[in-house]
């Protein structure tokens, strides 16, 4: 592998296939984890780990995993993670550990992990599968930390725990509730595609067959790998 | 007559305050991906909640009996995706062998319930919130209830949407999101009135 298909690897995950805002996936944590640019973080930095051990590993055990077995193993494979993490996390950031909660167990069932591993860990070589991890990671990480980042400034007035005096009197509340969430998140997107003139993929259809995992579901339809390889 | 009071509140309020979809956000990704027609979005809706209560009648038994027996705790999250996966599977094939037609119905939404974060988050959210049995299984019941009645409103406004002419940008998810942002606003008027409903 050259040295621009190794960049391109690693940049891929970052803009033009950001998981969160290009290819709308993981929207469960995205949505409940960034009222505070705090848990934001902590949860993309947990995901960027998953995601790195996870592909590492299913990219070394590709050839031993049988083709039928492959989607339970991935998900142990992951779940195993999931709980190294947790443990780390409870262990070193207790105050964070509160904040993400149940979220952080749901990293198991976190759609970009399962989606790399079948799209692209359980397909390429160790080396490009760790950048992938690592590119994919840090996308999820900046999206939530912009969306947090508005959430918080301006729903509660603060950033990062610290407070910001002259919002006070102009915050909107309902941003840093569920419904804020939504919206900010809509917003988002909305301002991406129009950002980029349409060339981020719109996703007018987004019914299971849209979705990248629906191979897994679908047994009928092949995996098809998007863009990442070439 | 007051443990029966406490598992309506506790139905309720998951029904309605702690809506799973819309005030937790899990199970996201059906909601936005298989609402778009009533009749989807109801065999969704009923098929997630017989896979709760079975993920639930299994999962906390083995918590209680198994793991904290055997002090292994941590060993929670993999047994649970495992469990539920393998019910998954159980059901789907018990489905095609026993009723065809349920099958028919129900039977195309089973595969994608696995890695649906609203059953794994239900199990574990029952464990967190030290609920008893019953407890855990009205819970249940009322977080199913809660996603089949969001699906089921959500796919109303969803046909509403498509007849109108939005901007550009906002097609697709951009303007979906935003409309159930509005429905879980209005969820939000809910809170703090399931607890007080018995005075």
């Amino acid at each position: 592998m050259n040295r621009k298909s190794s960049l391109s690897v690693l940049t891929n995950g970052i803009l033009k296939e950001n998981p969160t805002l290009v290819l709308i996936l993981g929207t469960c944590p995205t949505l409940a984890t960034t009222t505070t640019v705090t848990g934001a973080l902590g949860m993309g930095l947990a995901a960027l780990v998953v995601l790195l051990c996870s592909n590492i590993f299913i990219s070394l055990l590709r050839r031993i995993i049988p083709e039928t077995m492959r989607i339970p193993c991935y998900i142990v494979i992951i779940a195993g993670f999931v709980t190294i993490v947790k443990m780390l996390v409870q262990a070193f950031f207790p105050g964070l550990y509160e904040t993400l909660g149940v979220y952080l167990d749901l990293i198991t069932v976190n759609c970009i992990i399962l989606g790399r591993a079948e799209m692209f860990a359980g397909k390429n070589t160790v080396v490009s599968s760790a950048l992938d991890g690592i590119g994919m990671g840090l996308g999820f990480t900046l999206a939530l930390g912009a969306m947090a980042t508005i959430r918080e400034v301006f729903g509660a007035a603060s950033f990062a725990g610290i407070a910001i005096p002259f919002m006070e009197e102009y915050k909107i509340a309902f941003l840093a509730k569920a419904p804020g969430g939504l919206l900010v998140y809509g917003l988002l997107i909305a301002l991406v595609y129009a950002a980029t003139h349409g060339k981020a993929p719109a996703k007018t259809s987004f019914s299971c067959s849209s979705c990248p995992n629906a191979c897994i579901c679908n047994k009928n339809e092949p995996c098809t790998e998007k863009g990442a390889e070439n | 007559m007051e443990e029966f009071k406490l598992l309506i509140v506790i139905l309720l309020s998951a029904v309605f305050v702690d809506n799973y979809v819309l005030c937790r956000f899990l199970g996201i990704c059906p909601f936005l991906g298989v609402s778009k027609k009533f009749d989807q979005a109801s065999g969704m809706g009923i098929a997630v909640t017989v896979v709760m209560l079975l993920a639930t009648a299994v999962t906390w038994p083995i918590q209680h009996f198994v793991l904290n027996t055997l002090n292994m705790g941590y060993l929670q999250n993999i047994v649970f995706i495992l469990i539920i996966a393998t019910l998954v599977q159980i059901l789907e094939m018990l489905l095609k062998k026993l009723s065809p037609s349920l099958y028919k119905g129900l039977g195309v939404y089973l595969p994608l319930i696995t890695t649906n974060c609203a059953v794994l988050g239900v199990t574990i959210n029952n464990i967190i919130d030290g609920y008893s049995f019953i407890e855990s299984m009205a819970s249940t019941l009322g977080c199913g209830l809660g996603f089949l009645l969001a699906m089921v409103l959500f796919s109303g406004l969803r046909s509403r949407i498509n007849e109108a002419n939005i901007p550009t940008p906002f097609r697709g998810l951009a303007v979906t999101l935003i409309a159930a942002s509005f429905i879980s606003l209005a969820f939000m008027g809910f809170g703090g009135i399931v607890e007080n409903i018995f005075g």
